[in-house]
Parts: C-alpha cells; sequence; structure tokens
C-alpha cells in the first residue's frame, strides 16, 4: 500500500527451536499482543524492515503532496480550497510523525530524505499519477485515502508501539479526508453534464492504480509471511484488495458510476465482488520509476529540498548564536 | 461615491489582501524549506482564507446586489481588485517570501487594531476574531526575519535583498485616498497614515536586531488599492478563477 513491497532480509521464517533465547522471547511478546517498545531489545531484521516500511509510509505521505497540491490554487470556491489545503497540510503532518516514528529506530529524517532523493527509497506506485481535472481531488480522497483507511486500520493493533500509536492519530484524519473526497464527487455526480464526465473520466483513470496500491498479489508478495509473523503487517494484499472492492463499488453505483471493469460482478456464493485481472506489467513499470510522473515528482521533491538548505542551515545558525549569546550573557 | 458604496470598496480592500496573500502562501505547500514550514505556512494561508470569507461575505451584504465571497473572488477581474501591490509580489525565494510577510503583518496588525474600534459592530468583530491570528503571524514572520538575516551570510545576502527589493510597495500600505477618508469620518476605520510611525519603529527595530539595513524612503510604487495592479495578478486570477471560468454556473 503506502508501503507495497518492503523487503525483510529473511529467506525464510525461522522455527521455534531455531531462534535465539532473545529471539524466542521476543516473538513470544509479539504473539501475545504487547507492544514493542524502541528501548527494548529486537532482532535487526525486524528494526530494519520497520525503518525500511515506515519510511516508505512517510515518504508516499510527502510525495502525495504533490498531486494533490497541484490544484490548491485552482480549487473552485473558498471552502474547497481551504479544505484541500487542509489536507495537504495533514499529510505532511502525518509524513513528520512517521518520520519521528522511523527516529526512534536509530535513523534520522535527514537520512531518510537523502534515500527518498536519491531515488533509492521507495513510495507508493499511486502517487506517480497525474491530476489532470479537478475531479481527480475527488477520486483521489474517495478512493487513495479510502484504500490507505483499509491498511492503516489494522496497523493501528501492529507490533511497534510508536508506528501504531502514529496509526491511530493518522487513521482519524484519513477518514475525513476519504469524505471530503467522497463528498466532491458527490457534487460532481449530481451536477452539470460536464462535471459528471469529469467524475466519471476521474474514476476510470484512478480505479486500477488504487487496486495497485495494496501491492502485488499475494502469490508474488515474498516478504509476507515473516512481516505478518512480526505483526507488522496484519492482512494480506488480496484480502485487503477484496475488502477495498467490495466497500467501493456500492460507493460507485450510489454516485451514478461505472466501475471500469467489464468481470466485475456480484459472486453471491463467495459474498463478494469478483473483479478482472490487475495489469501487474505496470504496477512493476511504476515501481521501477517509469510511471508517467516518477521523475517529475523526485525532481520536484529534490528542488524543494535543495532551495531550502540555506533556509535550514540559516534557523540553525541563528539558534546557535542565540545560545552563544544566552551564555555569554549567564557567565 | 456615497458611503455604504465607499464602505463596500473599503471591504474589497480588506478581503483582497487576505484572498491575494493567502493564494501566495498556498503555492508552497508541498515546497517549502521543511515539513514544519509547510504546516506553518498553510496554516497562515488558512487564516487568511478565513479573513478572505468574512470580509467579502460582510462586502457582498453591503453591497446588497446577491454576490457573496465566492462570487467576488472568482468573477471579478484584475481591475476590479484593491488588494495591495505587495501581497500579489511573487514568492521568490523564502527570504522574499518572509519579507513580504513581515512587512504585511506589521502593518495589517495595526490596521485590525484600528478596525477593532470600528463603529460597525461586524467589522469589529470581524476585525478582533483577526487580530489574533495575525499577531502569531506577525511573531513568526518577524521571527524569521530575525533568524535570516543573522542567520548565514547567504541567508543575510538574500534577507537583505527582499528588504530592499519589496520596499517601494510599503509606501502604498500608509496613503489615504477618498474611501480612507471617508470611512475616517464617519468612524469605521482607522487613518492609515496615522499607522506608519508604529509600523517604521517596529520594522526599524527589527531590521537592526536582524543586523539587516533599512533601505531610504523613496518613491513608492501604488495603484493597488484603485485596481491599477502589477502584471503579476492576472496569473494568480488565472489560476483561482480557472474552473469557474470555464464551467459558468456549476455548483463544486
Ligand atoms: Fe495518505
Ligand atoms: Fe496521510
Ligand atoms: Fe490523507
Amino acid at each position: 500500500m503506502y508501503a507495497q513491497m518492503v523487503k525483510t532480509g529473511v529467506d525464510r521464517i525461522q522455527s521455534s527451536e531455531e531462534m535465539s533465547p532473545e529471539e524466542r522471547a521476543f516473538q513470544e511478546r509479539i504473539d501475545a499482543d504487547i507492544k514493542i517498545e524502541p528501548k527494548e531489545w529486537m532482532p535487526e531484521a525486524y528494526r530494519k524492515t520497520l525503518i525500511r516500511q515506515i519510511s516508505q509510509h512517510a515518504h508516499s505521505e510527502i510525495i502525495g503532496m504533490q498531486p494533490e497540491g497541484n490544484w490548491i490554487t485552482r480549487a473552485p470556491t473558498l471552502e474547497r480550497k481551504a479544505i484541500l489545503l487542509a489536507k495537504v497540510q495533514d499529510e505532511a503532518g502525518h509524513g513528520l510523525y512517521l518520520y519521528c516514528a522511523a527516529e526512534t529506530l536509530g535513523v534520522s529524517r535527514d537520512e531518510l530524505m537523502e534515500q527518498l532523493n536519491s531515488g533509492k527509497a521507495k513510495y507508493s506506485s499511486i502517487f506517480n499519477y497525474p491530476t489532470l481535472t479537478w475531479a481527480d481531488i475527488g477520486a483521489i480522497g474517495w478512493l487513495v485515502d479510502g484504500a490507505a483507511i483499509m491498511n492503516q486500520v489494522p496497523l493501528q493493533r501492529c507490533s511497534y508501539g510508536p508506528y501504531s500509536r502514529a496509526m491511530i492519530r493518522i487513521c482519524k484524519e484519513e477518514s475525513f479526508h476519504q469524505r471530503q473526497g467522497y463528498d466532491i464527487m458527490m457534487k460532481l455526480a449530481r451536477g452539470t453534464p460536464e462535471q459528471k464526465q469529469m467524475a466519471q473520466d476521474a474514476l476510470n483513470r484512478w480505479w486500477w492504480p488504487s487496486l495497485m496500491m495494496f501491492g502485488p498479489s499475494d502469490a508474488d508478495s515474498v516478504h509476507s509471511a515473516q512481516s505478518m509473523k512480526w505483526k507488522i503487517k496484519i492482512n494480506s494484499n488480496d484480502e485487503l484488495r477484496q475488502k477495498f472492492v467490495d466497500q467501493t463499488v456500492p460507493q460507485a453505483e450510489y454516485l451514478g458510476l461505472t466501475v471500469p471493469d467489464p468481470d466485475l460482478r456480484w459472486n453471491a456464493e463467495r459474498g463478494h465482488y469478483d473483479f478482472g485481472a490487475v495489469d501487474w506489467e505496470e504496477f512493476y513499470q511504476v515501481i521501477a520509476g517509469n510511471g508517467p510522473c516518477n521523475r517529475q515528482r523526485l525532481r520536484t521533491r529534490v528542488k524543494a529540498y535543495e532551495e531550502g538548505r540555506w533556509v535550514r542551515e540559516a534557523a540553525e545558525a541563528y539558534a546557535a548564536k542565540k545560545a552563544a549569546r544566552a551564555q555569554a550573557k549567564a557567565a | 461615491m456615497n458611503e455604504q458604496e465607499a464602505l463596500f470598496e473599503y471591504l474589497l480592500r480588506l478581503g483582497d489582501n487576505a484572498l491575494i496573500l493567502g493564494h501566495r502562501l498556498s503555492e508552497w505547500c508541498g515546497h517549502s524549506p521543511a515539513l514544519e514550514e509547510d504546516l506553518a505556512l498553510s496554516n497562515v494561508a488558512l487564516d487568511l482564507i478565513g479573513q478572505t470569507q468574512l470580509w467579502l461575505n460582510l462586502a457582498g451584504e453591503i453591497e446588497g446586489k446577491g454576490r457573496d465571497a465566492d462570487k467576488l473572488a472568482y468573477l471579478r477581474d484584475a481591475r476590479d481588485f484593491r488588494n495591495l501591490l505587495l501581497v500579489e509580489q511573487p514568492n521568490g525565494d523564502f527570504a522574499m517570501t518572509m519579507a513580504r510577510q513581515f512587512y504585511f503583518d506589521a502593518w495589517h496588525y495595526l490596521q485590525l487594531q484600528g478596525l477593532t474600534g470600528s463603529k460597525e459592530s461586524r467589522i469589529a468583530e470581524i476585525a478582533a476574531k483577526s487580530l489574533k491570528e495575525v499577531a502569531y503571524h506577525l511573531e513568526r514572520s518577524r521571527d524569521w526575519v530575525l533568524r535570516l538575516g543573522d542567520g548565514t551570510e547567504e541567508s543575510h545576502r538574500r534577507m537583505q535583498a527582499a528588504i530592499d527589493d519589496l520596499w517601494m510597495y510599503t509606501g502604498e500600505l500608509f496613503e489615504a485616498d477618498e474611501i480612507d477618508r471617508t470611512m475616517i469620518q464617519a468612524g469605521l476605520g482607522p487613518d492609515p497614515s496615522a499607522l506608519q510611525e508604529s509600523w517604521l519603529d517596529l520594522v526599524r527595530a527589527t531590521a537592526e536586531e536582524a543586523t539587516l539595513a533599512l533601505p531610504q524612503p523613496g518613491w513608492a510604487q501604488r495603484g493597488g488599492k484603485r485596481g491599477i495592479h502589477t502584471e503579476h495578478l492576472g496569473y494568480i486570477l488565472a489560476d483561482l478563477q480557472f474552473l469557474q471560468r470555464a464551467y459558468p454556473n456549476a455548483v463544486w
């Protein structure tokens, strides 16, 4: 999802007999749903995997500010502008909490940002698609924040304390975002024929990339089993994807919009919607850097970071001078 | 121009300042030097958007032609905008944005303080609410002038350049015209020229503490209050008004 393919660095899961006493005690705490806190002993692979996962999530929040920020100055009313600006601001806040959660694992925000800027760190594939019309802002809130919630609600129960607490804070805000996005779609779907068409077009373009947010199908998810054993991943990718489809299709129907999948139909026997195959080739291409906006997004991020460097340096220099003056005064 | 017409124009000035500066600040979201600044700049922009709604809705009521804040913001052309030239200047680098903000906040604070004594209670109420927000804006922008002025060599150079570049747009803040005089006489708003001394005191003291040299008083650019703007405003409106213009009468 926001962390779509997190490597665990583990080839296969150890049996209890193969574990050291420390590892065994650690796993027992996790099995008993006791939260792991920053100062406690943890396997190196757990720590590293969590850093990867939390930082991918943080980077996604930050990069995600771009496609939505693209419409802040063009929002159609003062109220919509305020709501959108506040939303993108929330995403900056989410990035901040998550970088703080990652920092408890012994890595600095600057290091993580350098990894993002160098192209080494990943972020969610979804943010490499362009926002072409105002309806895309509605579709992102409805579908993308909706998919994020689907993944993040279970992570509120994840085994690492700071991550779990960050998720609790973040989920509250994401559900606002989803409602606001759906409200935009509703206005469009009940609006003029052009507005309705704008809404349908946005759904057509965002539907499949939203399904890709949950990551590769379970058969191809090599690292999931270990992450689930550590309880830093709670549900499988396919489970969450199915849940998302089941929840979202009726919402699209209520809007009077058509989900762009000819194979979509209710399966009464399964009690779920059947849906068509995701184009995984496109997904892997976007992950590999070949999506419509990968280069643009990264360039924009690097530019902001580099152009902000002198400001951050000045703030530091000023703080140091001020502290020195205070000390000289006290002496 | 009768008092009601003058009051309408006067409220447009207040609303347009907030609208255009809020718009400029919102351009930073996602591009600022640190996440903390994305949060803080957005807060200031959100305050200003809220103030825009209050002033322009009141302007619409006073006008009595059925225009609300959105109609006034999205369906007037540049010649009908009444904001100060200062607030429409491009963001430039972070020093330029903060110098613009500081010059404006220092004036805005005094202006609102004056307006809290307005005989029109709706003006006094909006001013009192906004004043609390602007006190915080001023504290922040003043702080950045200090940090950048007295930070590194590079930040000092950039802040000095920003202070110099924007200086010529500050004269307009204190010039009273016919509309201002009508407001002063009716006890609706403060005399702009009376704000200048307090403004200069604060700006001078801040510049000194920030190790910056304040430019000499000189020729002032003016015109925003009468709708004669710089070239920048048209582009702001092209963005701001795009959807309302492309899809007339749609509801969003
Ligand atoms: Fe998000
Ligand atoms: Fe978020
Ligand atoms: Fe969100």
